[in-house]
């Protein structure tokens, strides 16, 4: 699969909020689909999604047939330190992703 | 020239056919009571951003978001999205951690057709509140099958 | 032949649209703003995948695409005069055809199949070099003759259904079928994203479904018919930028 676009400022002030922006590449196959020949499409999407930030949660997502193909998420964070973003995905065949971002905070 | 036209209609309602049920508001009441345990909704707080006329169901913009800041006794734990008229009733749990800055999240769901859109927050306190909108979807009408 | 320059000219100077409209103006606002910002615009995740390509060595002289034409912005405005003549096929090739000739003569590399995700993300990569740039395509010379067979297509019933192109895409653009607008139906903005297809796809794959929804023989991957098509329709939208990559529901 292709790789995820990750938007995140490189720099941002102590304190402020700052805004994480995830574009992941996945058909999320909702299992809702039928082929030519009339089977089901069987289901295959990202289920859950993790952000952590110097190893705490920022975020954390249950995702259903619901969420569009090639998912998108736009979410906030509080600039505590200078770190690690870490995102993380999972799909309902097992097939994961896991991404880092270095953020400095001054 | 008439038959023309009921092919062309016809086009835009086989899509929808393929024999899957549908939830319903029941099946929502259903998975809001499985997160609640009964506790009463409470209207406000929380805002459900969905544009009311969509154009096309495959990708619609929401944003939902408690936006006023909460004293840290009640601040929010988790929002939570359920469709009435999608093949199943659950679109979204999201949960905010510490490092979280707002209780925000900007996505694209999958809306089958016109219906209501339900958004719960959960707050640290126990309180439960909600926001919903009725929209209508409108659909292609020339859907390729490829 | 006075005759035949006559009617050249006919061609040339009476623009079947006084002012063409792009289908992003026909789109909705939802739809509008996931074109317009790069970071939510799903096509992009194919234009990253493109840009991988256009650096990564193929074929059995081992070259890229950078090794002959430096980086990327070098292309500024070559997708904007596509299609055009190609003087060693002798018939106009659409940017996707032009890449994989490059590929095939230069590198020696195996062509990039139709429709796949390479050859979508390197074409797309390759037209938002051109975004924002006037449609350039030169309707004169070697290339007339095939705007000619282009706009006979584009006008000519076809189908169970017997609709010709015009029908929708002029006669009755701006008009709704089922819940959606009828759109002039420009190729300025492909690889698109379409809603519909939840992936990007090329023009060819948007007139396949037209032409399965009139119930007329879709045209084989790569056909000349499609080229001079997308020929036609960009002397047509003369006036438009390049969209690359546009949303479209």
């Amino acid at each position: 699969m292709a790789r995820p676009l990750i938007n995140i400022p490189k720099r941002v002030k102590r304190g402020d909020a700052f805004e994480i922006r995830v574009l992941i590449s996945h058909p999320m196959e909702s299992g809702q689909r039928r082929d030519e020949v009339g089977k089901v499409v069987p289901r295959d999407i990202i289920n859950s999604f993790f952000c952590t930030y110097g190893g705490e949660e920022v975020f954390r997502a249950e995702l259903f047939p619901a969420i569009s193909a090639n998912p998108y998420f736009a979410f906030s964070a509080r600039a505590v330190e200078t770190g690690l973003i870490t995102l993380s995905w999972t799909d309902d065949q097992g097939v994961s992703g896991f991404e880092t971002v270095e953020i400095t905070v001054e | 020239m008439l038959s023309r036209r009921l092919l062309l209609a016809g086009a835009t309602l086989l899509p929808l056919a393929p024999g899957h049920a549908s939830a319903t508001p029941a099946d929502v009441a259903a998975a809001i009571q499985a997160l609640t345990k009964g506790a009463p909704l409470h209207p406000g707080r929380v805002k459900l951003d969905i544009p009311l006329l969509v154009e096309n169901g495959n990708a619609v913009a929401m944003t939902v978001a408690v936006a006023d800041p909460l004293p840290p006794a009640e601040r929010v734990l988790s929002l939570h999205v359920f469709a009435q008229a999608n093949p199943l009733p659950n679109v979204i749990h999201a949960f905010f951690g510490p490092r979280s800055a707002a209780p925000r999240l900007s996505t694209r769901i999958r809306l089958a057709t016109s219906q209501t859109v339900i958004a719960v927050a959960a707050c640290a306190d126990g309180t439960f509140w909600t926001d919903n909108i009725e929209l209508l979807v409108t659909l292609a009408a020339c859907i390729d099958e490829i | 032949m006075r005759l035949a320059t006559a009617l050249a000219l006919c061609l040339l100077a009476t623009p079947t649209l006084a002012q063409p409209r792009s289908g992003y103006d026909d789109s909705g606002p939802q739809v509008r703003a996931m074109q317009d910002d790069d970071t939510a615009n799903p096509a992009f995740l194919w234009v990253q995948q493109g840009e991988t390509l256009w650096s990564t060595p193929a074929g059995t002289a081992q070259k890229s695409c950078a090794d002959c034409h430096g980086p990327a912005t070098t292309l500024r405005g070559a997708a904007a005069r596509y299609p055009t003549y190609d003087l060693t096929r002798r018939r106009p090739l659409a940017l996707a055809q032009r890449i994989n000739a490059c590929r095939t003569d230069h590198p020696a590399a195996p062509a990039l199949p139709p429709e796949s995700d390479a050859l979508l993300g390197l074409t797309a990569y390759v037209a938002l070099q051109s975004r924002g740039l006037p449609l350039a395509v030169d309707p004169t010379g070697p290339n007339a003759p095939f705007v000619e067979a282009g706009k006979t297509f584009f006008t000519t019933r076809q189908g169970q259904l017997n609709m010709s192109c015009a029908n929708c895409h002029e006669d009755r653009a701006g008009h709704r079928l089922g819940g959606a607008l009828i759109p002039e139906g420009h190729a300025n903005g492909y690889p698109e994203y379409r809603l519909e297809w939840q992936k990007i796809g090329s023009f060819p794959r948007r007139l396949r479904a037209c032409l399965t929804g009139v119930r007329a023989e879709p045209l084989p991957p790569d056909s000349p018919e499609a080229t001079s098509l997308e020929l036609y329709l960009a002397v047509r939208a003369r006036g438009l930028k390049v969209e690359t990559p546009a949303v479209r529901p």
